[in-house]
């Protein structure tokens, strides 16, 4: 009855397959002509901005929204012609917790697992076994309204996961969640994708998708700028390395910034404000010697000069001209020269 | 064929059971939700049989005989808002859509808070029943048509439920549900033969009286409790529940598999 997956079992279909995807809200186009496939047995990381599409995108994926144009197939079902069949192969965890205050804790488990029809013993047993799991087993009686948020929050991650579905989306999972917490759901992700299952996730925290995923697509503004695995995007955007100059005297950063401009491999981004300057690059330890030279010719002083690996948001600066996190007002303190063809 | 898609009748019965249950604990760890209800059906009771009961002519028969049988269609009309006000409530809370995301059939969904309301107009009736017999109010035709009556008005209830569901998966937010309620329920509720006989109101009023569905609801009632010919009124108010039920539920389903596009 359950779509349980066991490790030992054969695998189903838990791939994903998205063909040129469409969602306008009246004139505001949310999704841009999406095309993506995961393949099962990936965590797969959609990382984008705040208003890029992202929940839009897994709202399309889990059936609670149709797309204006284009097909997605989840786990070999269509997601609008056999919505039904998708919904009983996936959990989806969405970006605000959905628990019911009125009811405990397990009540709320044991409900959702009677809708995914477990049996009632099978449920109650899986309720118990979640709550443990998400450190809830306290509060396990006690009614969601006397819930935290970060309670809510593994509350309705633990509900996600009570019929072993074979896809699981997660909407900004981590959000809100203590570290002791987040570190308990990277475990659970990780655990996912063992069994051969598949975790679609977004996310703001860059560090979370590097650590987490095989496979990230950037996403902003509903169009798909870049995917691939995590050591793919760092090379193609960016280069493998990341050079970070300060230098004294701000008031010369452009200066500095034309200087420098041709090294990058990616593009160059400068910061008035602090006299940094970011330069991704290719085998950056090779061109600490020449950053020095230049300067040095232009009496520019380096106050300091670092070589890094590029984190995803690096990656993200390169491709998309500001930062994941940044807003527009930040932006514009922030100068980008380069090729706008990287 | 479309609305049980997939999943077999034994899980849509289970999956009605699960989702009764729920809104049935509601009622329970929230019993001012129900209390308060059942209160401001009392309190409206007394107003209305002591500051009017004397002023309006029922030919000749007791305020009460004449006007608590009609009550007990208005309890469950404006029963039918707090639907409203729960839907929305879920709906805001984002419940409705964990609940789209599930396995489950959209007409279960719903029908768990049919069911549900359903329970809660049996309890407002019989406190009402309850309480006018302590004003005076008594059967004059024995129990079996009362009880039939009663189960007319919950029915009619039911249709009206379906009402409620619509509106509540399709107003924004809780507040303007609450009102939404008001605007459809209050000329149903006096623009009927539930207070006053139709014949003392002016004549374009008549119109929307005769029509209204609740007019030929309390007639039924009122025979039934009174003695008198019901069978016109009957078919009229079966009529109604059909109609109101069928136009309803296609509009909520149809709306609920469409939220927030
Ligand atoms: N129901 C809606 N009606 C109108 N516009 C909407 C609706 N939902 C989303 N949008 C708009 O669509 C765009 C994409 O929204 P979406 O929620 O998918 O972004 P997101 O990437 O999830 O953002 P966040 O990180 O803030 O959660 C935004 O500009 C948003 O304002
Ligand atoms: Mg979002």
């Amino acid at each position: 009855m359950s779509n349980a997956t066991n490790s030992n079992e054969v695998c189903q279909n838990a791939s994903i397959d998205i063909k040129g995807i469409n969602k306008s809200y009246g004139k505001l186009q949310a999704l841009n002509n999406v095309d993506l496939v995961i393949e099962q047995g990936t965590v797969f990381a959609l990382l984008g901005p705040n208003g890029s599409g992202k929940t839009t995108l897994v709202r399309i994926l889990t059936t609670l929204l149709r797309p204006d144009s284009g097909s997605a197939h989840v786990a070999g079902y269509d997601v609008v012609r056999e919505a039904h069949s998708v919904r009983s192969v996936i959990g989806l965890a969405g970006q605000y917790p959905a628990v019911d205050e009125i009811l405990t804790g397990k009540e709320n488990l044991e409900m959702i697992g009677r809708l995914y029809h477990l049996g009632k013993s099978v449920a109650r047993a899986r309720a118990k076994e979640l709550l443990n799991r998400f450190d809830l087993a306290e509060a396990a009686n006690r009614q969601v309204k006397t819930f935290s948020g970060g309670m809510r929050r593994r509350l309705d991650l633990a509900a996600t996961l009570i019929a072993r579905p074979s896809i699981l989306f997660l909407d900004e999972p981590t959000t809100g969640l203590d570290p002791r917490s987040r570190l308990g759901l990277w475990e659970v992700i990780a655990a996912q994708a063992k069994d051969c299952n598949t975790v679609f996730l977004t996310t703001q925290y860059l560090e979370e998708a590097d650590r987490l995923a095989n496979k990230i697509a950037i996403i902003d503004k509903g169009r798909v700028l870049r995917q691939g695995t995590n050591q793919e995007l760092k090379e193609c955007c960016g280069g493998d390395t990341l050079i970070k100059v300060r230098i004294a005297d701000s008031n010369k950063i452009s200066k500095a910034s034309d200087v420098l401009e041709d090294l990058a491999a990616g593009k160059l981004v400068s910061y008035p404000d602090t006299g940094e300057i970011t330069i991704p690059a290719i085998n950056g330890p090779s061109l600490m010697p020449e950053i020095v030279r230049r300067l040095d010719a232009h009496n520019i002083i380096i106050a300091e000069l670092a070589l890094k690996p590029p984190t995803l948001d690096d990656v993200f600066l390169s491709i998309t001209g500001h930062t994941a996190l940044e807003n527009a007002e930040a932006k514009q303190n922030t100068h980008i020269t380069g090729r706008d063809d990287k | 064929m479309n609305i049980i898609t997939g999943s077999s009748i034994m899980n849509s019965l289970s999956d009605i059971g699960v989702m009764t249950r729920r809104n049935m604990l509601r009622y329970i760890r929230l019993p001012q939700l129900l209390v308060f209800n059942a209160l401001l059906n009392v309190v409206l009771l007394l107003l209305f049989n002591y500051v009017f009961g004397g002023a309006i002519q029922t030919g000749g028969i007791a305020y009460i005989q004449y006007f608590l049988p009609g009550f007990m269609v208005q309890t469950v009309v404006f029963g039918s808002t707090q639907t409203s006000v729960g839907l929305s409530e879920d709906l805001a809370k984002g419940m409705i859509d964990r609940f789209r995301s599930l396995p489950i059939s959209r007409l279960a969904f719903i029908t768990g808070r049919v069911i549900t309301d359903a329970v809660r107009y049996a309890v407002l009736i019989t406190l009402m029943i309850i309480v006018g017999s302590i004003m005076g109010f008594r059967f004059e035709n024995g129990i079996m048509p009362v009880l039939s009556g009663i189960g007319l008005t919950i029915l009619f209830g039911i249709a009206l439920t379906w009402v409620g569901v619509f509106i509540g998966i399709s107003v924004k937010d809780v507040e303007t549900a609450q009102v939404a309620g008001f605007v459809w329920v209050f000329p149903l509720v006096f623009a009927s033969s539930l207070y006053v006989p139709i014949e003392t109101m002016p004549s374009w009023l008549q119109v929307f009286s005769n029509i209204n569905p609740v007019t030929p609801m309390v007639d039924t009632m009122r025979a039934l409790s009174l003695g008198g010919s019901i069978s016109a009124s009957l078919w009229k108010t079966l009529a109604w529940d059909a109609a109101i039920i069928l136009i309803f539920l296609t509009l909520a389903l149809r709306r609920y598999k469409s939220i927030g596009q």
